[in-house]
Protein backbone atom coordinates (compact mmCIF):
# COMPACT_ATOMS: atom_id res chain seq x y z
CA UNK A 1 0.00 0.00 0.00
CA UNK A 2 2.68 2.24 0.77
CA UNK A 3 4.15 2.41 -2.48
CA UNK A 4 0.33 2.85 -4.15
CA UNK A 5 0.07 5.69 -1.37
CA UNK A 6 3.13 7.62 -2.46
CA UNK A 7 2.42 7.43 -6.18
CA UNK A 8 -0.81 9.22 -5.10
CA UNK A 9 1.29 12.35 -3.89
CA UNK A 10 3.58 12.01 -6.39
CA UNK A 11 0.97 11.76 -9.21
CA UNK A 12 -2.55 13.79 -9.61
CA UNK A 13 -3.54 11.02 -12.23
CA UNK A 14 -2.78 8.43 -9.13
CA UNK A 15 -5.49 7.78 -6.61
CA UNK A 16 -5.17 4.97 -4.15
CA UNK A 17 -7.08 3.04 -2.41
CA UNK A 18 -6.83 0.48 0.95
CA UNK A 19 -9.22 -1.91 0.80
CA UNK A 20 -9.72 -4.10 3.91
CA UNK A 21 -10.23 -7.53 2.66
CA UNK A 22 -12.21 -8.85 5.25
CA UNK A 23 -14.57 -6.08 5.36
CA UNK A 24 -15.61 -5.99 1.85
CA UNK A 25 -16.33 -10.07 0.92
CA UNK A 26 -18.33 -8.79 -2.13
CA UNK A 27 -15.62 -6.60 -3.34
CA UNK A 28 -13.06 -9.50 -2.54
CA UNK A 29 -14.91 -11.73 -4.74
CA UNK A 30 -15.27 -9.66 -7.52
CA UNK A 31 -11.19 -8.90 -7.63
CA UNK A 32 -10.97 -12.76 -6.46
CA UNK A 33 -8.71 -11.80 -3.37
CA UNK A 34 -7.38 -14.89 -2.65
CA UNK A 35 -4.18 -13.76 -1.07
CA UNK A 36 -2.80 -10.07 -0.05
CA UNK A 37 -1.66 -8.10 -0.05
CA UNK A 38 -3.39 -8.29 -3.61
CA UNK A 39 -2.91 -4.93 -6.08
CA UNK A 40 -5.35 -4.44 -8.98
CA UNK A 41 -4.75 -1.39 -11.23
CA UNK A 42 -7.36 0.19 -13.45
CA UNK A 43 -9.28 -3.00 -12.87
CA UNK A 44 -6.54 -4.40 -15.48
CA UNK A 45 -3.44 -5.21 -14.31
CA UNK A 46 -3.19 -7.22 -11.37
CA UNK A 47 -0.71 -8.78 -9.07
CA UNK A 48 -0.08 -10.13 -5.23
CA UNK A 49 2.61 -9.58 -2.98
CA UNK A 50 4.93 -6.72 -2.20
CA UNK A 51 7.34 -5.96 -5.25
CA UNK A 52 9.96 -3.89 -6.05
CA UNK A 53 9.49 -0.27 -6.93
CA UNK A 54 10.38 -0.57 -10.33
CA UNK A 55 8.32 -3.97 -11.46
CA UNK A 56 5.30 -1.42 -9.59
CA UNK A 57 5.79 1.38 -12.44
CA UNK A 58 6.07 -1.00 -14.85
CA UNK A 59 2.48 -2.58 -13.83
CA UNK A 60 0.86 1.10 -13.52
CA UNK A 61 2.39 1.73 -16.98
CA UNK A 62 1.28 -1.80 -18.55
CA UNK A 63 -2.25 -0.90 -17.15
CA UNK A 64 -2.71 2.58 -19.05
CA UNK A 65 -1.27 1.08 -22.27
CA UNK A 66 -3.98 -1.59 -22.01
CA UNK A 67 -1.50 -4.28 -23.25
CA UNK A 68 -3.28 -6.51 -20.32
CA UNK A 69 -6.39 -8.02 -19.65
CA UNK A 70 -7.69 -9.70 -16.11
CA UNK B 1 -12.10 1.72 25.15
CA UNK B 2 -9.42 2.91 22.97
CA UNK B 3 -7.81 1.19 19.95
CA UNK B 4 -4.40 2.63 20.53
CA UNK B 5 -2.33 1.36 23.90
CA UNK B 6 -0.22 4.32 25.94
CA UNK B 7 2.94 2.58 24.03
CA UNK B 8 1.39 2.87 20.56
CA UNK B 9 0.15 6.86 21.35
CA UNK B 10 3.93 7.15 22.21
CA UNK B 11 5.08 5.85 18.85
CA UNK B 12 3.27 7.27 16.78
CA UNK B 13 2.78 11.03 18.64
CA UNK B 14 7.07 10.47 17.78
CA UNK B 15 6.20 9.80 13.86
CA UNK B 16 3.67 12.69 14.14
CA UNK B 17 7.07 15.25 14.75
CA UNK B 18 7.53 14.85 11.09
CA UNK B 19 4.56 16.28 9.96
CA UNK B 20 5.23 19.50 8.70
CA UNK B 21 1.53 20.81 7.26
CA UNK B 22 -2.03 20.59 8.12
CA UNK B 23 -3.44 17.12 7.37
CA UNK B 24 -7.55 16.67 7.24
CA UNK B 25 -8.88 13.14 8.21
CA UNK B 26 -12.18 12.74 6.81
CA UNK B 27 -14.02 9.14 7.59
CA UNK B 28 -17.35 8.72 6.10
CA UNK B 29 -19.51 6.42 8.40
CA UNK B 30 -22.87 5.84 8.61
CA UNK B 31 -23.99 5.94 12.21
CA UNK B 32 -26.69 2.91 11.35
CA UNK B 33 -24.31 1.18 9.62
CA UNK B 34 -22.52 -2.13 10.65
CA UNK B 35 -20.04 -1.38 14.35
CA UNK B 36 -16.96 -1.01 11.68
CA UNK B 37 -18.36 2.88 11.27
CA UNK B 38 -18.07 3.85 14.26
CA UNK B 39 -14.79 1.87 15.27
CA UNK B 40 -13.93 4.11 12.56
CA UNK B 41 -14.76 7.08 13.82
CA UNK B 42 -13.20 6.54 16.99
CA UNK B 43 -9.72 5.37 15.93
CA UNK B 44 -9.27 7.86 13.00
CA UNK B 45 -10.39 10.51 16.11
CA UNK B 46 -7.73 9.04 18.26
CA UNK B 47 -5.26 9.08 15.48
CA UNK B 48 -5.72 12.85 14.86
CA UNK B 49 -5.57 13.50 18.78
CA UNK B 50 -1.95 12.86 19.25
CA UNK B 51 -1.32 16.02 16.66
CA UNK B 52 -2.98 19.53 16.27
CA UNK B 53 -1.41 19.44 12.66
CA UNK B 54 -4.38 17.05 12.18
CA UNK B 55 -8.39 17.72 11.99
CA UNK B 56 -11.04 15.12 11.65
CA UNK B 57 -14.41 15.70 9.62
CA UNK B 58 -17.06 13.13 9.68
CA UNK B 59 -19.79 12.50 6.92
CA UNK B 60 -22.66 10.49 6.49
CA UNK B 61 -22.58 9.53 3.17
CA UNK B 62 -26.60 8.69 3.58
CA UNK B 63 -27.22 12.81 4.02
CA UNK B 64 -23.85 14.69 2.39
CA UNK B 65 -24.65 13.04 -0.70
CA UNK B 66 -22.58 15.25 -3.22
CA UNK B 67 -19.85 15.41 -0.96
CA UNK B 68 -19.66 11.72 -0.46
CA UNK B 69 -19.94 11.55 -4.41
CA UNK B 70 -17.37 14.03 -5.04
CA UNK B 71 -14.54 12.04 -2.89
CA UNK B 72 -15.57 9.22 -4.60
CA UNK B 73 -16.39 6.97 -1.97
CA UNK B 74 -18.80 3.92 -2.63
CA UNK B 75 -18.61 2.30 0.61
CA UNK B 76 -18.66 2.86 4.32
CA UNK B 77 -16.62 2.85 6.56
CA UNK B 78 -14.05 5.30 4.75
CA UNK B 79 -11.26 7.37 5.26
CA UNK B 80 -9.79 10.49 3.03
CA UNK B 81 -6.52 11.55 4.05
CA UNK B 82 -5.55 14.94 2.39
CA UNK B 83 -2.71 17.36 2.91
CA UNK B 84 -2.72 20.90 1.47
CA UNK B 85 -4.34 19.04 -1.13
CA UNK B 86 -6.43 16.39 -1.85
CA UNK B 87 -3.85 13.19 -3.76
CA UNK B 88 -6.73 10.56 -3.77
CA UNK B 89 -5.92 8.48 -1.03
CA UNK B 90 -8.34 6.15 0.58
CA UNK B 91 -8.54 3.55 3.04
CA UNK B 92 -12.02 1.67 2.83
CA UNK B 93 -12.27 -0.25 6.25
CA UNK B 94 -11.31 0.10 9.62
CA UNK B 95 -7.27 1.27 8.91
CA UNK B 96 -6.27 -1.04 12.03
CA UNK B 97 -3.61 -3.78 11.83
CA UNK B 98 -1.27 -4.39 9.24
CA UNK B 99 -3.07 -1.20 7.07
CA UNK B 100 -2.45 0.99 10.47
CA UNK B 101 1.15 1.77 10.13
CA UNK B 102 0.04 2.74 6.45
CA UNK B 103 -2.09 5.39 7.51
CA UNK B 104 0.31 7.03 10.02
CA UNK B 105 2.53 7.00 6.68
CA UNK B 106 0.22 8.54 4.62
CA UNK B 107 -0.27 11.13 7.34
CA UNK B 108 3.12 12.07 6.92
CA UNK B 109 3.69 12.03 3.73
CA UNK B 110 0.63 13.97 2.60
CA UNK B 111 1.43 16.36 5.49
CA UNK B 112 4.69 16.95 3.60
CA UNK B 113 3.30 17.04 0.23
CA UNK B 114 6.29 14.84 -0.73
CA UNK B 115 6.57 11.02 -1.76
CA UNK B 116 9.17 9.46 -0.93
CA UNK B 117 9.70 7.85 -4.57
CA UNK B 118 13.07 6.79 -6.58
CA UNK B 119 13.61 9.71 -8.94
CA UNK B 120 13.27 7.42 -12.12
CA UNK B 121 9.78 6.49 -10.56
CA UNK B 122 8.53 10.49 -10.12
CA UNK B 123 9.63 10.55 -14.18
CA UNK B 124 7.83 8.00 -15.45
CA UNK B 125 4.97 8.92 -13.48
CA UNK B 126 5.35 12.35 -14.94
CA UNK B 127 4.51 11.33 -17.95
CA UNK B 128 1.06 9.67 -17.35
CA UNK B 129 -1.78 10.62 -19.78
CA UNK B 130 -4.33 8.66 -18.06
CA UNK B 131 -5.65 8.46 -14.95
CA UNK B 132 -4.27 5.40 -12.43
CA UNK B 133 -7.05 4.03 -9.67
CA UNK B 134 -4.47 1.53 -7.76
CA UNK B 135 -6.53 -0.77 -5.30
CA UNK B 136 -4.92 -2.47 -2.51
CA UNK B 137 -5.78 -5.36 -0.64
CA UNK B 138 -5.02 -6.28 2.74
CA UNK B 139 -6.26 -7.76 5.82
CA UNK B 140 -6.08 -6.41 9.38
CA UNK B 141 -3.46 -9.42 10.61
Amino acid sequence: MRLAQHMSIASERVRSECVEATEFPELSQRYQVMAVPKIVINDTVEFEGAIPEADFVKAVLQAVSGKETL
Amino acid sequence: MGFLTAQDEQAVTREFEKLTGPVTLTVFASELGPENNAQTVSLIKEVAALSDKIAVKVMNPHIERDETAAYGVSATPAVAVEGAKDYGIRFLGIPAGYEFSNLIDSIIAVSRGESQLKEETKAALAGLTEDVSIKVFATPT
